[in-house]
């Protein structure tokens, strides 16, 4: 096992998390000021996703299809916070996972029967594609480091709209206290529909930029969703630095866990039974994180009481 | 309060009279599909024990639903290949029989509960829901990844399993094992509901800091509620594998955790036989609008929309109005 | 000090930068009604929830039948003993005002985990809840859902559910508020004799009521009790004439 190898790892286990924070920021922000669990988070996601392999599929443009997948997840966003989860808001959670567990199943055979059951594809833009050399002569794929460094700026964004912008002092004091927004004039609903659309639009975001690696499906945002889920668990609902750290740390534990663990059998085990004990502990090690931060800290690493 | 007994009577007297004609006009298969909704019906009778009567809404019910699946799809495997699942410390063979395997698969997603419950518990909420649902999600990968009983492409076995006396084999046979399951679990849960325990864990649902302060502890009757529920929804799941002699990682899926819900929704939270009408309107629907259209999930997203958003007494509360308090 | 069965030392609490309690103490001894006055915003429901248990004090301790019971839940000092009205009302709002009686006979006799009896046909438990709706006056109301109760009805209800756990210790945050000229008069005839029975810290903003009930007096002003006494003490105290008693003009 060499020194490149985990460098590279590491590297992948850093972008994992930057795209479960794009997905996990959203949930949080939502969560946060409106007090609502959005279970089709996952299918704004998809959608970022499709709405850019459409894009890029028509006019070849990678960057179109990426400020497609922003404006078309935000459109959608928009509309549901409009239609649906605006009726929820004095409801009781388990209205909200059914309602939008229903918005799940409505958005994913939509798609299904707009765009059929095969996967697109989304290429990687040619001035992206190809590895790069790093220090300690690190071969690293390009677009894979670009999505690392897009992720943390749209992370430093987020922290510079919410601490310095007036919408984000809005944010802030709806987090803290629902009222008091109502009593500075701001226009809640109107708030409300702009950050929904602006968690669905980094959804989507995440959706696109990952749809250039792996396939563009229906039902790919789910599994991602639910890892965004622990990330929230870990990070502490409500608040975005914790979605941070939260979505790193995931993101190691799953790539480095994945990597590591059925090398650490190997040392005392037959490589078969290695194999099928390291990767099946694996496939659970972010839970046992969420397990042992929900021990010590319930309300997690960054939540409030 | 008289006019939902009567619902109530219909639709467990109707889950009967269905099968039954069907057997005697020969339509072994609507034989199955109404074995398919007290499978169905029973999974969500657990699941509503905690989500209705003790308010926990969990979205991991499907790990219990599995759990039960594999417990009758790995003691059935190692039967049918005669080897024993364990030698050491003491010879641990599999079984073809009904009754042990229910016990077993009601004692492992017990277990799995109580696990997954002592840790959840600790939160509530929105907390509660993400963290149900993760877990459920780390069985659903665990299952695909461990290789033993067939990972993803899941476990098949040859022949349903035994039950003394009776030839399951025969779709009215198994039924009527199923109908009965529910039924006694039904009557139990009855009972329960009114019973010093149930009190309390209503109670609990209602105004958590009351139950405290008459010296109760919220939390043990949650984890308890949360044990049962998963328990019966693991009998089920085990039912449910043995109808389908197959079980695969897609029991332990959200999507099922999901369903699992959508029956209680559908026929009305809190109440006992919500789900039995639920799971029997989700079948019929599954049955009728997926023979018009492929993308019947639409159709089903869209109805079950409409009941949270307009309905939020599911079927039951339409038919029989709005429940009212009593002793 | 060795009558004491309720006994509070040196009990600080912050929120932020406020001071709910600053170095708080006082006793409850058998017998008596011991009333805790104070403006709004005092701190009094901020005491009272430390004794009970649902806050934790930043320093100092609870003592109950001279045991430390500062460590304990909720759930603990309930079992104790200790008998809780809230000052605004927590019941199970879906149920009825029997049932919510029943609920607290429950835990007095504990047994909770029973699966198969049905709990509203327990004779005993039956008899303990409608005494207990019968000593406050709601018997009358036994099957009304509690939802339906007025806010002043909810109150008595909690002084019902706290009867039926036979506590060695009744806490009672304003259980007078929204009762009304008639039902106050009652409550108080009835608190008057229950003090035989377990005393009573009670907090109360009807000062007819505490002047005439009250055993002893402790003032809570900004978190900080300025006196405690007789009724007649606190009258005449100056400090408090001051502080609070001021325009309330008390004679
Ligand atoms: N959980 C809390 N967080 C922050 N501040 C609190 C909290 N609970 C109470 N306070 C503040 O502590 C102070 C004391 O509150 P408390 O409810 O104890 O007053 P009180 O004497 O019972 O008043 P009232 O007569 O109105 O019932 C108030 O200023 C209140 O706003
Ligand atoms: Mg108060």
């Amino acid at each position: 096992m060499s020194l490149i190898l985990i460098i590279e790892q590491t590297l992948n286990g850093i972008q994992f998390g930057v795209m479960l924070f794009l997905m996990a920021a959203g949930l949080t922000l939502i969560f946060g000021v409106m007090g609502v669990i959005n279970l089709a988070h996952g299918s704004l996601y998809m959608i970022g996703a499709f709405a850019a392999a459409a894009v890029a599929g028509a006019t070849g443009s990678f960057l179109l299809a990426l400020a497609a997948s922003l404006v078309v997840a935000a459109i959608a966003g928009a509309l549901i916070e409009l239609t649906v989860m605006r009726r929820l808001y004095d409801r009781d959670h388990l209205d909200q996972v059914l309602a939008t567990f229903a918005l799940i199943l409505i958005f994913s055979e939509g798609t299904r029967w707009a765009f059929g059951s095969f996967p697109l594809f989304l290429d990687i833009p040619d001035a992206l594609s190809g590895p790069i050399t790093l220090p300690f002569g690190v071969q690293y794929p390009l677009y894979r480091l670009a999505i690392i460094g897009i992720g943390l700026v749209v992370a430093l964004g987020l922290f510079a709209l919410i601490s310095r912008t007036r919408i984000g002092m809005q944010i802030r004091a709806g987090e803290s206290d629902r009222e008091m927004i109502g009593a500075l004039g701001v226009n809640i609903s109107v708030l409300y529909t702009l950050v929904f659309a602006l968690g669905a639009a980094l959804a989507g975001f995440a959706g696109a930029l990952i749809g250039a690696i792996q396939s563009v499906q229906v039902g790919m945002g789910e599994p991602v969703l639910i890892l965004a889920f622990v990330v929230v668990v870990i990070g502490g609902i409500g608040s975005i630095k914790g979605a941070l750290v939260g979505a790193l740390l995931v993101g190691l534990t799953d790539t480095l866990g994945r990597f590591l663990l059925p090398s650490f059998f190997g040392l005392f085990m037959e490589p078969s039974s290695a194999m099928s004990v390291g990767s099946s502990l694996s496939s659970m090690s972010i839970y046992i994180l969420m397990a042992a931060v929900l021990l010590f800290k319930p309300t997690g690493l960054y939540g409030s009481a | 309060m008289q006019r939902e007994q009567l619902i109530n009577a219909t639709t467990l007297l109707a889950l009967l009279a269905v099968p039954l004609w069907a057997w005697y006009v020969d339509e072994p298969f609507t034989i199955t599909l109404a074995t398919k909704v007290a499978i169905f019906a029973l999974a969500g009778v657990g699941l509503n024990l905690a989500l209705g009567l003790g308010g926990l809404v969990s979205f991991g019910h499907a790990a219990f639903f599995g759990i039960g699946g594999y417990a009758m799809g790995i003691l059935a495997s190692h039967a049918q290949t005669y080897t024993p699942l364990a030698s050491w410390p003491f010879l641990l063979e599999g079984t073809k029989s009904m009754p042990v395997i229910w016990l077993v698969a009601m004692v492992m997603s017990g277990l799995a509960a109580l696990a997954v419950g002592a840790l959840s518990l600790r939160t509530t909420g929105v907390y509660f829901i993400m963290i149900t649902l993760a877990f459920g999600q780390m069985f659903f990968y665990f299952a695909i990844s461990w290789p033993a009983y067939g990972g993803e492409d899941g476990l098949s076995i040859y022949v349903r399993n035994g039950f003394p006396g009776l030839n399951t084999l025969d779709p009215i046979q198994f039924f009527m094992l199923c109908y009965v399951l529910l039924a006694v679990v039904l009557f139990f849960f009855a009972r329960l509901a009114k019973s010093p325990f149930g009190m309390a864990l209503n109670a609990a649902r209602q105004n958590d800091e009351r139950v405290q302060t008459v010296g109760i502890t919220p939390y043990r009757l949650r984890l308890v509620a949360f044990v049962i529920s998963g328990a019966v929804t693991g009998l089920a799941g085990a039912l449910f594998a043995d109808l389908n002699r197959f079980v695969s990682p897609t029991m332990l899926s959200w999507q099922t955790s999901g369903e699992i819900m959508v029956f209680i929704i559908l026929g009305g939270v809190g109440r006992l036989y919500g789900p039995v009408i639920g799971a029997g309107l989700f079948i019929m629907l599954e049955h009728f609008l997926g023979g018009l259209s492929e993308f019947w999930h639409v159709y089903l997203g869209v109805l079950l929309l409409l009941v949270v958003l307009f309905a939020r007494g599911g079927l039951i509360g339409l038919l029989a109005g709005k429940e009212v308090a009593h002793d | 000090m060795t009558d004491a069965v309720l006994e509070i030392r040196n009990i600080s609490k912050s929120f932020g930068a406020l001071k709910a309690s600053n170095n708080v103490s006082l006793t409850l001894r058998a017998g008596e009604i011991h009333a805790l006055i104070g403006p709004n915003g005092a701190g009094k429901s901020t005491l009272i929830k430390q004794i009970a248990g649902n806050l934790r004090p930043d320093e100092g301790t609870v003592w109950f039948e001279g045991k430390n019971v500062t460590a304990l839940n909720t759930v603990a000092r309930a079992r104790l003993g200790l008998g809780r009205t809230f000052q605004i009302s927590s019941l199970a709002m879906d149920y009825t005002v029997l049932q919510n009686a029943v609920l607290g006979a429950l835990g007095k006799r504990g047994k909770v985990f029973r699966f198969f009896s049905p709990v509203m046909k327990d004779k005993k438990l039956l008899a303990a809840a409608n005494a207990a709706l019968a000593q406050v006056g709601l018997e009358e109301f036994a099957h009304y859902r509690t939802s339906d109760l007025s806010h002043g009805q909810r109150r008595q209800l909690e002084v019902a559910v706290a009867l039926t756990l036979a506590p060695k210790v009744f806490l009672m945050d304003e259980p007078m508020a929204g009762l009304g000229g008639e039902g106050s008069q009652r409550l108080m005839g009835f608190l008057d004799t229950l003090r035989q029975q377990a005393p009573i810290l009670l907090v109360e903003h009807d000062m007819d009521a505490v002047f005439a009930l009250a055993d002893r007096i402790s003032v809570l002003v900004y978190g900080s009790i300025i006196a405690t006494g007789t009724a007649d003490e606190i009258r005449n105290n100056p400090e408090v004439r001051a502080a609070y008693l001021g325009e309330e003009d008390a004679e």
